[in-house]
């Protein structure tokens, strides 16, 4: 808590309702570069509805946002990644009747000088950042519908790379996969942290968010029970905030 | 020895694999069957009448004659046009009802600008060149207008295409009757008129030169995109495939010019005014209809149609949200505006298909258009669009349109009777739909 850094995100008293229930309600949260911070929290905890306000999917009623110490207004997906924001959907969001280079660059096309889509350079460098991201993906010129979960997986992380995102927001990514592909996710993330990302991680399994994050913060009924650095709490304690929502140590 | 069984290997290409190689569209081709057995069947049916059984039934048939394919192309543009703006629509998991009567509104607006409001409001005298053009830019903006007003509703409203679709018919055709107090309008400017099939064509000479071009443009993309997969290191079809598929593609159009080519004027036609027809003598003196303006109209907006589909963001984004509309617009795609664009592209395509249906009869009547929409979204659904969004092609919607057009002519021509004409045209629409389920299930897609 004593970092002097600036952090990357700075979510300050954020609130949001939906017809007279308080989703969200004047939460704050920071997020370093290099640093995975995992959002914890039951089903209707408000941990999803925190992160689409901040991909710009939901608007909020109140509070600020900041990057990088600057004030930003996100009232929509593209105003988010303006400012680098990528976000991992836990429904994948890929349009399934497109092949996995029009969902790549879907909304951000690469166009040939005439403005028309520029389908050969857009399947090449698809090809390149999967090389990189799952060697056995091949299925190219398919629709995604024809993909395994993982595939689809790595086709949505993909879009999330290949863009240069600074802040990374992942939605139980893992959810849908395998071991093996859980591994692989795993392996990303390690690998994007070393290269300055931050990475906002939601999930429900606390093993793989003791793993995997630096700091875990536990929401409850639209409200922040506390965050917490993992070398300091106990799968215990954490599972207490989640189902209690006290935060132990601070008791 | 590896080496060596490799040339081997490839000096001794099957048949089979030859066939592989050319990475054909299987649905293309299954539906250019399915036209081709109904045209072949019509033809041996109308020729075991005229000459009984035997060669007579393809020698003797009616239907696969230049007369008739010159016909039948005048006949399905105008729902072919509006076909393939559905598309669109039904691609984006929408529906446009009003399409028939949206056609009879902006029919009328031209009918009524040309013959009226101009002559008298504005003071332009009957036959002055601007007025089929001022006419015809009326149309098209009272088509953009109307459609993008319905599609605001449906994206901006979030009112159900069906039901702001269904208002339109009901609203449009009747503010056509309004505007022409349900009287018949016409005859139209005679330049408007060439829009109309038979009253306008291009002639021999023109219909060559066009379908050299076109053949000559075909060729080229082709060799074109296979260059740029080849120089992005993409796997590309053997070079003979290739070629293959380049000489059918220019043998299918310039032997489409010359069926068109092949129908005659009567010759009474061209001897009563030969100088005309190039001729300095009435004797002997022949002449072609050639390639209709409203064919090439046609064709042309099956290109650009096409091109946005496949080639601009536009299309890209259609197709995207009719796969999945919540991924579209989480990836800062604006779904609504894309809504009210696809609806005014519809709204235009309305209006051209007007410009070809009332300059073909020559008059703007009442009940142009009655029951098109039902054509549209049939021909649309016969040609692969799947109402559950984010699938169809542009040149599926068209066959499936001649596909119904070849239908109900040719039924009409062995003299089936009007009801069971449209029982069969029903249940070939269900067949259809079900035939493209099934194969959409072995391949594997959704």
């Amino acid at each position: 808590m004593t970092d002097i850094r600036t952090p990357l995100v700075e979510m300050r008293n954020i609130s949001i309702a939906f017809g007279g229930v308080q989703a969200v309600d004047d939460v704050s949260i920071t997020l370093y570069p290099g640093e995975v911070v995992g959002l914890l929290g039951h089903n209707g905890a408000g941990k999803s509805t925190l992160i689409k306000i901040l991909s710009g999917a939901y608007r909020m009623d109140s509070g600020e946002i900041r990057v990088n110490g600057q004030h930003v207004s996100i009232t929509s997906p593209r105003d988010a990644r303006d400012q680098n924001i990528e976000t991992i959907y836990q429904t994948l969001a890929l349009a399934d009747n497109l092949d996995a280079a029009s969902n790549l660059f879907l909304g951000r096309e690469l166009t040939t000088r005439l403005g028309f889509v520029d389908d050969g350079r857009m399947e090449a460098e698809t090809r390149k950042i999967m090389a990189r991201l799952n060697p056995n993906f091949h299925k190219l010129k398919e629709p995604v519908s024809a993909l395994s979960g993982g595939q689809r997986q790595s086709v949505a992380i993909a879009r999330a790379v290949y863009f240069n995102a600074k802040i990374l927001i992942m939605d139980e990514p893992t959810a849908a996969l395998g071991v093996h592909e859980t591994a692989m996710v795993a392996e990303l993330i390690h690998e994007l942290k070393k290269q300055g990302l931050g990475i906002f991680f939601i999930s429900h399994d606390t093993r793989e968010m003791m793993e995997l994050c630096d700091r875990v913060a536990v929401m409850k009924n639209g409200q922040m029970v506390g965050t917490e650095r993992v070398e300091d709490v106990t799968e215990d304690d954490i599972l207490s905030m989640i189902i209690m929502g006290k935060n132990p140590k601070a008791a | 020895m590896t080496d060596q069984s490799q040339t081997t290997s490839s000096k001794t290409i099957s048949k089979r694999s030859l066939f592989q190689s050319l990475d054909l569209d299987t649905r293309l081709l299954g539906m250019i069957g399915a036209f081709l057995f109904i045209a072949l069947g019509f033809h041996m049916i109308t020729g075991y009448r005229n000459a009984g059984f035997g060669l007579g039934m393809l020698t003797e048939g009616t239907f696969l004659t230049p007369r008739n394919i010159f016909t039948l192309t005048i006949q399905t543009a105008s729902v072919a046009i509006m076909a393939t703006g559905m598309v669109f629509i039904i691609v984006m998991r929408h529906i446009d009802l009003s399409v028939g009567a949206l056609l009879a509104t902006c029919s009328a607006i031209m009918a009524m600008t040309q013959t009226a409001y101009l002559p008298q409001l504005v003071g332009l005298p009957l036959g002055h060149p601007m007025i089929p053009w001022i006419a015809i830019i009326a149309g098209l903006v009272t088509g953009a207008v109307i459609g993008g007003a319905q599609g605001w509703l449906v994206g901006y409203q979030v009112i159900p295409a069906f039901i702001v679709t269904l208002g339109g018919l009901l609203i449009w055709r009747n503010v056509g009757w309004f505007l022409t107090a349900g009287q018949t309008i016409g005859p139209l400017d005679p330049t408007f008129q060439l829009f109309g099939g038979i009253n306008g064509t291009l002639g021999a000479f023109w219909s060559w030169v066009v379908g050299i071009i076109a053949a000559g443009a075909a060729a080229l993309l082709m060799i074109l995109n296979r260059r740029t997969r080849a120089s992005h290191g993409f796997p590309v079809k053997p070079m003979t495939a290739e070629a293959i598929i380049i000489a059918a593609s220019v043998a299918a159009i310039l032997g489409f010019v010359a069926i068109l080519n092949a129908y005659a004027l009567p010759e009474r036609v061209v001897q009563r005014d030969f100088a005309a027809w190039g001729c300095e003598v009435a004797e002997g003196c022949t002449a072609s209809y050639g390639l209709p303006i409203s064919v090439l109209l046609l064709l042309a907006v099956a290109v650009v149609m096409t091109v946005v589909a496949r080639r601009t963001r536009l299309g890209r984004y259609i197709f995207a949200a009719g796969g999945n509309p919540e991924a579209t617009e989480l990836s800062g795609v604006n779904t609504r505006l894309l809504t009210v664009k696809v609806f005014a592209i519809m709204g235009v395509l309305c209006a051209i298909a007007a410009i070809v249906a009332s300059s073909r009869q020559t008059y703007h009547t009442n009940d142009i258009g009655t029951l098109d929409e039902l054509r549209v979204i049939a021909a649309a659904v016969i040609g692969g669009t799947a109402l559950s969004g984010g699938i169809g092609t542009i040149y599926g919607a068209i066959i499936g349109a001649l596909i119904m057009q070849s239908l109900q002519s040719g039924m009409a021509m062995v003299n089936v009777d009007a009801p069971y004409q449209n029982i069969v045209v029903g249940a070939v629409l269900v067949f259809a739909v079900w035939v493209d389920i099934q194969y959409r299930k072995r391949a594997g897609l959704k």
